[in-house]
């Protein structure tokens, strides 16, 4: 399996220029839901203090920017933007990027962890109960999916809590490092490995599921297919038969909800974040919500525009390389 | 009856039993057959026939355990196959029997290079190393005359024509000089071009390596031009067999004789006299080029030209043949004449009137003069409605009141010989033949002037498909209808066509009398077509058919 690289480069360059626009209307579209919520960062502010003078929130208001009309704001923070600057946030009083860039590590690694464990698992079971179809096993995969499948994420987190931490004292309630164990080198990873286990779990079973059923589906019409015959013909055994020309062909379908799921995902590690308290942009995103801290939630919205974009990108690349005839042009 | 050869494949009293609830309990029945060295052995049979299960189980491929061999032996030089186990069985598929498949593109692996699988079959049965493998694999692309070997081990099937991609099949069953090699139906989805060179490899490196061949077809011209022996099959039952002359000659079996009575001959009616008739469909000048697809920031590609500068005219009651091989713009012109594509220049009129610049309202009464038949009747007919609304919803759209649309729907059902009581059924309760003539019946009902049919006798077995050719002739006569008949099989064209073009790459290089274009080919494309026309030195014998 060759790849040209450079072919496959300038194709991603190009996607992601392409991107830029979109992302552009992402922007001023949130921009503007966002301005169009009652309540701002000021009123958030006084609300916390209990109240002040009107005269005070006015030179708060015009202190930061938020006495200008919608569009002259609109156009200041996306020339702002253009020069890579996300703001100040009032709430956390530190640059917009220095907070994301914090959360960004935590986000990510909750992502991929709960996106490989939801692939690897959907993959291997669906194509393990395709090839037994029909069969006891099969019925309970496909029976245990459905109930993954079905059950909200927010409501098996609080099940796994209640069941792993609170009764058995096994995984830690929330948060990603044990707080003020200053823990360094593997002791460190496996720490935040423990406090990422439930929260990958719930994130990820939901998708697991739906992968399983996909694949299972997908392996089961590739196995009808001619050159599954042609294989079986030259003397394939079963194996071989698997991994060389039903799951490779099985995996296209998969690849490409991967792909478009992935923003999906990003969406549901709101809630998951917000549960176990994982210090993350899913969290960060709630709580800007709360405070009405638009630089941050802009900073939240790029940030995930580009991640789901590049993603995009991965995926078209990933679906090139394995099926040939699809061309990058 | 093999004479002197040594039996390679020795099928006895074979048995092969079908799932509870089929059509019949058995899919072949007390089935004999042998092949021996260096011998052709052709199993026809139309659909249904079990011929392709028969392949199945001499593999031991079969969709077990719903159909599975109930009685009988299998052997192969001297070894009875139904007694290894799987891994024994193993060892034996691809390296002593191998098998070549209908169709190409889909019998390779999508994501694997050419290369690759061929190198499979040599990783699997030798233990060569990786240099010599792909060594024997080149040597074995160039000896099916695959052009430029190394680029070709390199390619990905979608990456070579249809023919190469077979070569590429045969290169596979080759290359470890199996003993028997099973084809089922190989050259079915070629060019007429294509399999003359398909069938003629296949012999020389037989004749080459000594290789028994079962060959499974359903075409007697191919039968003709490859068979030494033949054996007929018809549902699940060896009605005939014996020696290729015989068979094709002097059948005996009434099955028999009534396959090779259909076979289409290869004299086109005789020519008649200049029609007086008025001119119902004309194209002028007709141009449709294919854009490059892709558009924002996407790479150039070249347009592809599928029809250039074609003009033709159509009398009443005639019948003109557009005949060419794949990607020769046939089609298009079927598309662009009723209009379901749009030319990008030229006229089309039907009667006087202009179709191509027509308004929508103007182009839906147009519609009614022109109709199409389609090739598959399965995909052409919507599943989830009966016969009497698909053949009265036209009419309807066209402003019939339903009651009488639908009494005049049962009248065609009886016009093209079905029961009164297929009016009430859905698509999928009828034949292959049925459908079609469910499919004519619903052009029909628009009372049109000319039918357009696009390969409608294409899917079907020849039996089925002499009987529609003669119901659209006799339809056509009694109607006086015009038909515009695409086809890629000359023996129909023959049989059928009063006129014919001959299409090459969008253009027409020939056009004339059907008898005095096959009689006299004047340009090197129709005469080339004309010759590869699989067993055209076989003229079949006229049998009186019980």
């Amino acid at each position: 399996m060759s790849i040209h690289i450079p072919p496959l480069l300038t194709y991603a360059l190009r996607r992601i220029l392409q991107a830029i626009p979109i992302m552009l209307l992402i922007m001023v579209g949130s921009f503007l839901l966002i301005k169009m919520a009652p309540g701002d960062t000021v009123d958030a502010l006084v609300g916390d203090m209990g109240g002040a003078d009107p005269a005070f929130v006015a030179r708060l208001r015009a202190e930061y920017g938020l006495d200008e009309s919608v569009f002259v704001q609109l156009w200041r923070y996306l020339m702002k933007l253009a020069q890579l600057d996300f703001g100040w946030s009032y709430v956390y009083e530190q640059p917009v990027l220095t907070v994301l860039m914090a959360r960004l590590g935590n986000t990510m690694l909750l992502m991929v962890a709960s996106l490989t464990v939801a692939f690897v698992f959907g993959i291997t079971l669906g194509a393990f109960a395709a090839r037994r179809a029909y069969s006891l096993t099969d019925n309970v995969i496909s029976t245990l999916g459905l109930v993954f499948y079905a059950m909200p994420s927010f409501f098996l987190s609080l099940l796994m809590i209640l069941v792993f931490s609170v009764k058995l004292g096994w995984l830690p309630v929330g948060g990603i490092r044990t707080i003020g164990a200053f823990k360094t080198g593997w002791a460190d990873v496996i720490d935040v490995a423990r406090h990422l286990v439930m929260p990958t779990a719930a994130l990820s079973l939901i998708y697991l599921a739906f992968y399983m059923r996909l694949m299972r589906t997908s392996v089961l019409e590739v196995m009808d297919l001619d050159f599954v015959r042609t294989a079986r013909a030259k003397g394939a055994g079963d194996f071989r038969l698997m991994v060389h020309h039903v799951m490779r062909n099985a995996l296209l379908p998969v690849v490409t909800l991967l792909g478009l799921q992935f923003s999906t995902v990003l969406g549901g590690s709101v809630v998951i974040e917000t549960i176990f308290s994982l210090p993350g942009l899913g969290q960060l995103a709630y709580t800007s919500v709360i405070k009405r801290d638009l630089n941050m939630l802009m900073g939240i919205v790029a940030l995930s525009s580009v991640i789901v974009v590049i993603v995009n990108v991965l995926t078209d690349l990933v679906y090139a390389w394995l099926d040939p005839r699809i061309e990058l042009k | 009856m093999t004479g002197e050869r040594k039996t390679i494949l020795d099928i006895r009293d074979l048995q092969i039993s079908l799932p509870a609830g089929g059509d019949r309990p058995h899919a072949l029945w007390d089935f004999n057959l042998t092949v021996g060295e260096g011998e052709i052995v052709c199993l026809v049979g139309e659909s249904g026939s079990g011929k392709s299960l028969a392949a199945s189980a001499a593999m031991r491929l079969l969709p077990e355990p719903h159909v599975h061999v109930s009685k009988g032996s299998i052997s192969l030089d001297g070894t009875d196959l139904l007694s290894l186990s799987e891994r024994q069985m193993r060892d034996v598929r691809g390296d002593r029997i191998a098998m070549i498949f209908q169709e190409p593109m889909t019998a390779l692996n999508p994501q694997k290079t050419v290369g690759w699988q061929i190198d499979e079959v040599l990783r699997l049965h030798t233990r060569l190393n990786k240099a010599e493998r792909k060594a024997r694999a080149i040597e074995i692309l160039t000896d099916v005359h695959i052009p430029d070997p190394a680029s070709a081990y390199n390619a990905y099937p979608h990456q070579i024509s249809g023919g190469q991609r077979q070569r590429v099949m045969i290169a596979m069953a080759l290359v470890l000089k199996p003993r028997l090699i099973i084809a089922d139906e190989p050259t079915t989805a070629l060019d007429v071009t294509t399999q003359k060179q398909i069938l003629k490899l296949i012999k020389e490196l037989q004749q080459l390596h000594g290789t028994g061949i079962l060959f499974i077809t359903h075409d007697f011209g191919v039968v003709a031009e490859i068979a030494d022996r033949i054996a007929v099959l018809s549902l699940g039952e060896l009605v005939e067999q014996g020696p290729a002359d015989q068979i094709l000659n002097n059948p005996q079996h009434p099955y028999t004789r009534k396959l090779i009575a259909a076979v289409p001959a290869l004299t086109p009616p005789p020519e008649k006299a200049m029609s007086k008739e008025p001119v119902v469909l004309e194209a002028k000048a007709l141009r449709k080029t294919f854009a490059a697809r892709g558009g924002f920031l996407s790479g150039k590609r070249n347009p592809v030209i599928a029809v250039k500068d074609l003009t033709f005219e159509l009398r009443r009651g005639e019948t003109l043949g557009v005949v060419g091989e794949s990607g020769s713009g046939k089609t298009t012109v079927s598309r662009i004449v009723t209009r379901l594509l749009e030319a990008d220049s030229g006229e089309v009129s039907i009667d006087g009137r202009d179709i191509i610049s027509a308004s929508k309202a103007e182009l839906r009464a147009l519609r009614k003069d022109i109709q199409m038949v389609f090739q598959d009747p399965m995909a052409s007919l919507n599943p989830r409605r009966r016969v009497v609304e698909l053949i009265a919803q036209g009419p309807i759209i066209q402003g019939v009141p339903r009651e009488t649309a639908y009494a005049r729907a049962r009248e065609l059902l009886s016009l093209v010989e079905l029961p009164a009581a297929a009016a009430n059924r859905y698509p999928h309760e009828f034949s292959g033949g049925q459908r079609q003539r469910i499919g004519i019946a619903r052009a029909l009902a628009m009372e049109p002037r000319v039918i357009v049919a696009d390969e409608p006798v294409s899917a079907l077995d020849v039996s089925v498909q002499a009987q529609v050719l003669r119901l659209l002739a006799d339809l056509r006569d009694r109607l006086h209808l015009s038909l515009l008949f695409v086809t890629h099989d000359l023996r129909v064209a023959a049989q059928l066509c009063d006129k014919v073009i001959v299409m090459s790459k969008g253009e027409i290089v020939e056009a004339g009398p059907t008898a005095r274009v096959f009689a006299d080919p004047q340009h090197p494309y129709t005469r080339s077509l004309l010759d590869s026309i699989p067993g055209r030195g076989w003229e079949p014998p006229v049998l009186s058919v019980a």
